[in-house]
């Protein structure tokens, strides 16, 4: 691996190293490693319960970690809050209940952190939010609040919030699981055009479409670990394990019955 | 056999049964035997109670005179009410045993209140569209000249400064542009507060040298403006009158009321009584319990187990016991534990006690609000890279506040009724004053008048209260849906 390096690999722009979790004395995550080169599109799969939510949340540090590195952009996480506050700069996340804040329009809600967390001029975050907003396709939806928006809608908004933060790195959990069938085509439209953009991505996501065009590698979780770390067409055609090859006919059986 | 429809259906309007007056009728009054019925017992009610009393508190009542003879056989109708007994004492009642030559300085204060409570009120409920600052500065600028006319120059040019402040600090802070460098939270918050300090002793130090008096608020002053300027800057106007409101305002307010500099008479507090009284107790328990309330109620979800248990115990020891002993404990017990020979003024006690005491129920209820606020509301603003206290002001609090608007509502005019407590450690308040006139020997039997008259009082303020929450919880849920 040291070698690797001094050869010209490019730096991960997240490390994760033998990490471990715990709930109290539940085992949630083992011995996770994983390493994110930058402008790579990772997906994570597996049964509910995995893990998953979990590992990418250590990424941005809303759940803390036993055991472990996690190192993002060369930042180490600790209980540093100075540190924390670095690496959320640098890292946007997606949920799969959208989390808009309710009282404020769109548009608050795409410069309500520019402002208060970056010190950005309101003028300035608002002319930056409403070139987010089209490039997500809501424009005119900027002065509505989320409540008068559709699930597609406001995920589309949430990442519209999230780039105007600047991020380097996004994280998705789920976020189109929430969704009805016919919106799920315009939040994932916006995600490929996200990794066209260059964007380091780790999705969460069991719509295995877009894992197969746009993924450069897909993991698979399973009570904790993660079994296998494959090219989306290898992790597809030959899946390691038989718990990939039952997860995967699961999936597939029910993306066919749709 | 397929049917396929080619013409629409033209609107046609209800029928008259189900529109205008009758169907109104149909609809809320008569729409089941129960409801029937309801409407004709709310009826009787009606004509049994309403007339007897019209007729004694208007038709038949004394308004004319001005001794008790006025209302009694030859000259007035003893059937009707006896308003003459109010109307005598309505000074006292207003303001209690402040100096009658003074009370121009009351008048003056919660005018100037108004004048500066009315554009924040008119933004939290005119819709965004009216929200214009010419349309919110109606209210100053007519206050202005009534001020000029019925108080003079001087405090006009006091008003028109404290009122046009806000519009003019936050213009100061929008050319600043850029935030510097960040020095870090402590360092910066160090900073400001050791700034407000210094301005505060060089407020106290002039006022000393120029003799003017009243030094310990000209240092308060000073010391707020030096706080609030780089604490608001870049902030809207509205945000400043709101600061100013709560910080310079009750300033200024306590300079008219107490006096004893600038030329205005000293008033001590054991003087002030009446309706006065009773505002200015509700006024501060009510500004001063939210803030507290709402913190107790973070320090009770508080990570940390101290400032839980804390907020804990104190919570529920005031809530386990009456107004009434607590008003008691403050004014009796509080001079025991402190040093022989300090005085803490009898109003001050009351206030400290009707805050404290309905900071606890504040508390509970902003509680009730935080609870129901997902998780995924905090996470976002964590992610987003917000720290707790941002968090809380800009997500989390505007969200919880506005679901217990009917609870901090209650607990608000539950607390504008007990001030009437204060009775007990002998503030005069409204009521106070309204039961040292019943026992007037020369006003004997005026019983009901004076309760009538306490119980309107009241009605009009916790009325204008609740109607005023009504209206700003409609405007502010448009957000929510
Ligand atoms: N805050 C928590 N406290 C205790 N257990 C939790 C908590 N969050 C998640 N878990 C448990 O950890 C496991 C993994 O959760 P999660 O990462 O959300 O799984 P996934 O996202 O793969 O469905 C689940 O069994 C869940 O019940
Ligand atoms: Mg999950």
């Amino acid at each position: 691996m040291d070698t690797s390096e001094r050869l010209g690999t490019p730096e991960p722009i997240i490390r994760i190293e033998g990490l471990n979790k715990w709930f109290g004395d539940f085992h949630v995550l083992k011995d996770i490693d994983l390493e994110v080169f930058k402008g790579e599109r990772i997906v994570i799969c597996g049964p509910s319960g995995s893990g998953k939510s979990t590992l990418i949340r250590c990424v941005n540090r809303l759940e803390s970690f036993q055991k472990g590195r996690v190192v993002v952009d060369g930042i180490e996480l600790t209980n540093d809050l100075k540190r924390i506050d670095r690496v959320r700069r640098e890292v946007g996340m997606l949920f799969q209940s959208f989390n808009l804040f309710p009282h404020l329009t769109v548009l608050e809600n795409c410069t309500l952190a520019p402002v208060w967390v970056r010190g950005m001029p309101l003028k300035e975050a608002t002319e930056m939010a409403m070139v987010y907003l089209e490039r997500v396709r809501i424009p005119t939806q900027a002065d509505k609040y989320p409540g008068q928006l559709s699930g597609g809608q406001q995920q589309r908004a949430a990442i519209a919030r999230c780039l105007c933060m600047n991020p380097k790195i996004m994280l998705f959990d789920e976020p189109t699981s929430a969704l009805d069938p016919e919106m799920i085509k315009e939040v994932l439209d916006v995600m490929v055009d996200l990794a066209k953009s260059g964007m380091t991505m780790i999705c969460v996501t069991h719509e295995m479409g877009f894992a197969r065009t746009v993924a450069n590698r897909v993991v698979f979780m399973d009570a904790g670990e993660i079994l296998e770390i494959n090219t989306p067409a290898m992790f597809f055609q030959a899946p390691g394990s038989d718990r990939a090859r039952l997860f995967l006919s699961q999936i597939l059986r029910h993306e066919g019955g749709d | 056999m397929s049917y396929v429809k080619t013409v629409r259906t033209r609107d046609l309007p209800p029928p008259p049964t189900e529109s205008g007056l009758i169907g109104w009728l149909r609809h809320n009054l008569f729409s089941s035997w129960l409801n029937t019925s309801m409407t004709f017992v709310g009826l009787a009610v009606l004509l049994w109670t309403l007339p007897p009393f019209l007729g004694w508190a208007l038709f038949k009542a004394n308004w004319l005179g001005d001794s008790q003879n006025a209302c009694v056989q030859p000259m007035g109708n003893p059937d009707g009410a006896c308003w003459v007994f109010i109307k005598v004492r309505f000074g006292m009642l207003m303001y209690g045993f402040y100096p009658e030559v003074d009370r121009w300085r009351i008048d003056y204060a919660f005018l100037l209140l108004a004048a500066s409570a009315g554009p924040l009120l008119m933004a939290g409920l005119l819709s965004p569209k009216h929200r214009d600052e010419r349309i919110l500065m109606v209210v100053p600028s007519l206050a202005v000249p009534v001020i000029l006319a019925l108080h003079g120059a001087g405090p006009a040019s006091l008003a028109l400064a404290y009122l046009a402040a806000p519009t003019l600090l936050s213009r100061l802070g929008t050319r600043t542009g850029k935030l510097p460098p960040s020095t870090g939270f402590f360092g910066r918050a160090s900073a400001i507060v050791a700034a407000s300090i210094l301005a505060y002793w060089a407020g106290v130090l002039a006022a000393q040298t120029l003799q003017t008096g009243l030094e310990g608020v000209i240092g308060l002053v000073a010391g707020f403006l030096v706080f609030l300027l780089p604490t608001l800057r870049r902030s809207s106007s509205a945000m400043w009158r709101l600061a100013l409101l709560l910080t310079v305002y009750p300033c200024i307010a306590y300079a008219f009321f107490i006096g004893g500099g600038f030329g205005l008479r000293y008033v001590e507090t054991d003087l002030w009584g009446g309706m006065f009284l009773t505002l200015v107790l509700a006024g501060v328990g009510i500004t001063a319990s939210f803030p507290i309330g709402v913190l107790l109620a973070l320090g009770r979800r508080s990570n940390m187990p101290v400032i839980r248990a804390l907020c804990i115990g104190f919570i529920e020891l005031i809530r386990g016991v009456p107004l009434i002993s607590v008003l008691f404990m403050v004014s009796v017990m509080l001079p025991l534990t402190l040093p022989e020979g300090t005085h803490i003024n009898k109003l001050l006690r009351a206030l400290v006690g009707v805050s404290l005491f309905y900071a606890a129920y504040m508390a509970e209820v902003v509680r009730g609000g935080l609870q129901a606020i997902p998780r995924g509301q905090y996470e976002a603003a964590e992610a987003l890279g917000f720290r707790y206290w941002k968090s809380l002001r800009l997500v989390i609090l505007p969200q919880a506040l506005r679901l217990v608007i009917p609870g901090i509502t209650n607990t608000v005019l539950g607390l504008a009724k007990d001030t009437t407590l204060v009775a007990v450690i002998n503030l005069m308040d409204l009521l106070g004053i309204l039961k040292s006139a019943l026992a007037d020997s020369n006003w004997l039997g005026f019983t009901k008048e004076a309760y009538v008259f306490a119980g309107l009082a009241f009605w009009v303020i916790c009325f204008g209260i609740s109607r005023t929450s009504m209206r700003l919880e409609k405007r502010l849920r448009y957000g929510n849906r």
